[in-house]
């Protein structure tokens, strides 16, 4: 499979997570990969941004903006900062809730009201199915469970790659909240 | 089976393989991960050292006793450790000497954009570059041999890009490396001007070695394409230029110093332009220019921040790509539940300047509490706040503060403090004692208790160091922020240097699972606002707290004139 894919979010929110479990998928599948992270100081509650590029034979470790198969957005402003990375025709699966930044809270800035249109949009509240999957914390494996129905890896591929990288102890929570993904991804592509 | 691996996790992995038994550093984005997977082999005996400077000068005590030693550490720590560094380029090693060196273009978490190849030509020490995960680790096994065969320290240069990138990698078997005999040997290891002299000749000589050496030495590869356009690149910025000028003929530098003059000279000859590619400074162009060859390359790609596929695509003419949209910023912050909080509350409060250095607490520059002035370097807010006494005179003092971190004051602060009480001067320092050194994710330090792996070692006293060293010295609990604020005033008032050592844990150490605050009858004041907590949201109804993220520290309790927010479960 050839995708370059960007993950975006908000430090926290198992961004560097997500991305260490698809590196690790790609691997399994059998193609080539390279994941780009940046950790410290963007850990802090800032944007969070990674890059993951699959393909046979992956040089730069950094997707061109304009370029990008997908974006997995984990909050609704940081989908709306990435979407410049998409080509034409590529695809975005967002988690509609919002945290709001530092100069939203204090007054400096609005919240955008902005929509995304023209292209393959997966807006789904990933929260609460990750609520209802047994913890908050899960949003990232709803996300990812959304994404397995734009690929064509096997779904137990997924499970397999997620139980090799979660903490033993999250597992069965996360297996549901890729589960509860997969059908919310299902029924968004109807 | 290949496996993935993050830049700094394959080169922990290489030095594994190479036999290395002794790691000594310092922490430091984006190096950190480096000593932290090191610390998972038990061949290897690793440490988290209190600085850079010690870090190499005991990797270097392990290297002179005959076995492979690595220490790893940011750019800007090269600088803490370019003392040992020169001379140790003078005095050779023994068993293998690595320094795991990483630099951060576009600053990602740095305070500047220092590029680490002019440090390893000043010392005269090699400088290899891998361009992925799995050179990462072919390559540092590579520098240990290198290092022995040429008696030099080797700096091993990763970028941001190189290091927090993962690619697959092949693992080996652990190559045991026996312990080489240690011989006393006055003449090499004791560098006084006598000796020195003779082995800077040495250097000199072995310099010249190496770069006759260069292309047998097999770091360096040549990629013909056609002749139209040559590129010199070094590291992970060759992956940009594979992507963004297919067509052009590439030399790839694994030894990017010495240089192989012979290879650019040849390479030169075969192609009509050449150019060199490279991040930060315009290094490996002037040493080409200077061997009287047409090179271009800073004029293309400036000296600031990363390279990438499309800003190397975009200075040689390609189409521009699209750019990010103006949204409001998302800049990090203070976790919900920082001690750093209330204590910079105190201090915005009592409008002190506050003179800072590096640490999460920098983030205090920051709106809302945006409160902290300066930020230099570690250890650094002791002596600006000797200098700015020295400057402004003593009401100027009683107005100001400095500021550091547990990890940041036992790494270069301690001298700034026995030199404020030999100066006789008037100031008030504040050891913002979270336990741990937070920002680069929780390395244990001296005065945390635990060594690298979380066992109980011997605990530095801070209060009794600092009182020792002429120090008048209070202990608070910044999250009691009246009681603070009350000492504060005190030790601003004081004569003498005082030290208050402001001590509550990182909120990120307490793994208990909070108990959030509630909001009733919120009257919309927004007192509670100023805190910069990002737990707490407010709208034309009032204040609400974000439940996922607050840490239930109660601070925005007490800064509540009508007591509509409680906080369940007493924390501290």
């Amino acid at each position: 499979m050839k995708k370059d894919i960007i993950i975006v979010g908000v430090g926290g929110q198992g961004i560097l997570l997500t991305s260490k479990i698809l590196g690790y998928l790609s691997l399994r599948m059998g193609d080539d990969v390279k994941v780009s992270e940046v950790h410290g100081m963007s850990q802090r509650g800032g944007s969070v941004i990674t890059h993951v590029r699959i393909g046979q034979d992956v040089a730069s470790p950094l997707i061109t903006p304009g370029e990008a198969d997908l974006v997995i957005a984990f909050e609704w402003l940081e989908a709306l900062r990435a979407e410049f990375y998409l080509k034409k025709e590529g695809a975005m699966i967002a988690n509609t809730r919002r945290m709001l930044p530092m100069p939203v809270i204090m007054g400096k800035a609005a919240y955008p009201e902005q929509e995304i249109t023209g292209r393959p949009l997966f807006a789904l509240d990933a929260q609460r199915i990750a609520e209802e999957c047994g913890s908050v914390r899960a949003v990232n494996i709803v996300l990812l469970g959304v994404m397995s129905t734009l690929t064509e890896w096997p779904r137990d591929a997924y499970e397999a790659a997620i139980a090799a990288n979660v903490k033993p102890a999250t597992l069965d929570v996360n297996l549901a909240a890729f589960k509860a993904g997969c059908q919310a991804g299902d029924s968004l592509r109807g | 089976m290949k496996k993935l691996m993050l830049g700094n996790e394959a080169v922990a992995r290489g030095a594994y393989e190479a036999g290395v038994r002794v790691v000594s550093s310092y922490p430091g984005t984006p190096s950190t991960e480096i000593t932290e997977f090191s610390a998972a082999y038990k061949e290897i005996n690793c440490e988290w050292a209190p600085n850079e400077k010690v870090a190499v000068e005991t990797a270097f005590g392990a290297a002179m006793c005959g076995v492979r030693a690595m220490s790893c550490m940011k750019h800007v720590g090269l600088n803490v450790a370019a003392d040992p560094l020169y001379t140790a380029a003078y005095t050779g090693v023994n068993g293998g000497l690595v320094l795991c060196v990483a630099d951060d273009p576009f600053m990602h978490s740095s305070q500047n954009e220092q590029d680490t190849r002019f440090i390893a030509r000043a010392a005269h020490v090699p400088v290899i570059e891998p361009a992925d995960s799995q050179e990462c680790k072919d390559f540092i096994r590579r520098a240990f041999e290198i290092s022995e065969r040429y008696d030099t320290p080797v700096i091993l240069r990763l970028t941001t890009r190189l290091a927090h990138q993962r690619s697959p990698v092949e693992t080996a078997e652990r190559q045991e490396q026996p312990v080489k005999p240690y011989e006393k040997n006055i003449m090499k290891n004791v560098m006084m001007p006598g000796m020195a002299r003779k082995r800077h000749v040495y250097v000199e000589s072995r310099e010249a070695q190496m770069e006759k050496d260069a292309a047998a030495l097999g770091l360096n590869r040549l990629e013909m394409r056609g002749r139209a356009l040559g590129v010199v690149c070094a590291g992970v910025v060759y992956q940009y230029v594979r992507e963004a000028l297919p067509e052009a003929s590439v030399l790839k530098l694994g030894l990017s110093y010495p240089m192989d003059k012979a290879a650019i000279r040849d390479f030169a000859a075969q192609v009509d332009r050449l150019i060199v590619i490279e991040e930060l400074e315009g290094i490996m162009e002037q040493e080409i220019a200077a061997m009287g060859i047409a090179v271009e390359g800073k004029k293309y790609t400036g000296r600031q921040g990363e390279l990438s596929v499309q800003r190397i695509r975009e200075a040689f003419g390609g189409e521009k790509a699209p750019e990010e949209p103006a949204l409001p910023a998302r800049p990090p912050v203070l976790c919900p539940g920082c001690p750093h909080r209330a204590t910079f509350h105190v201090l915005k409060k009592l409008k002190l300047h506050v003179f800072g250095d590096i640490g999460c607490y920098t983030l205090c520059a920051l709106p809302p509490i945006d409160s902290l002035e300066s930020a230099l370097c570690m250890g650094a807010s002791i002596g600006m706040a000797v200098g700015a006494e020295k400057a402004r005179g003593r009401d100027f003092a009683r107005q100001s503060v400095a500021v550091l971190g547990d990890s940041t004051f036992v790494h270069s602060g301690i001298t700034g403090l026995v030199n404020a009480v030999y100066d006789r001067s008037n100031i008030t320092v504040v050891i913002l004692d979270n336990r741990i050194t937070g920002m680069t994710g929780h390395q244990q330090n001296p005065a945390t208790g635990f060594d690298i792996y979380n066992q109980p070692a011997p605990q530095l006293n801070l209060e009794g160091l600092c009182e020792s060293i002429g120090a008048h010295v209070v202990i608070e609990n910044p999250m009691d922020m009246d009681a603070l604020e009350k000492v504060i005033k005190e030790e601003l008032n004081r004569d003498g240097v005082s030290v208050i050592i402001a001590r509550y844990p990182c909120a990120l150490l307490d793994k208990r699972r909070p108990i959030p605050a509630r909001v009733t009858g919120c009257r919309n004041c927004g007192a509670c606002m100023g805190l910069g907590c990002p737990a707490i949201e407010r709208d034309a109804g009032g204040v609400h707290i974000n439940a996922a993220l607050c840490n239930g520290c109660g601070l925005c309790v007490s800064q509540c004139h009508f007591g509509a927010i409680s906080c369940g479960g007493d924390r501290t």
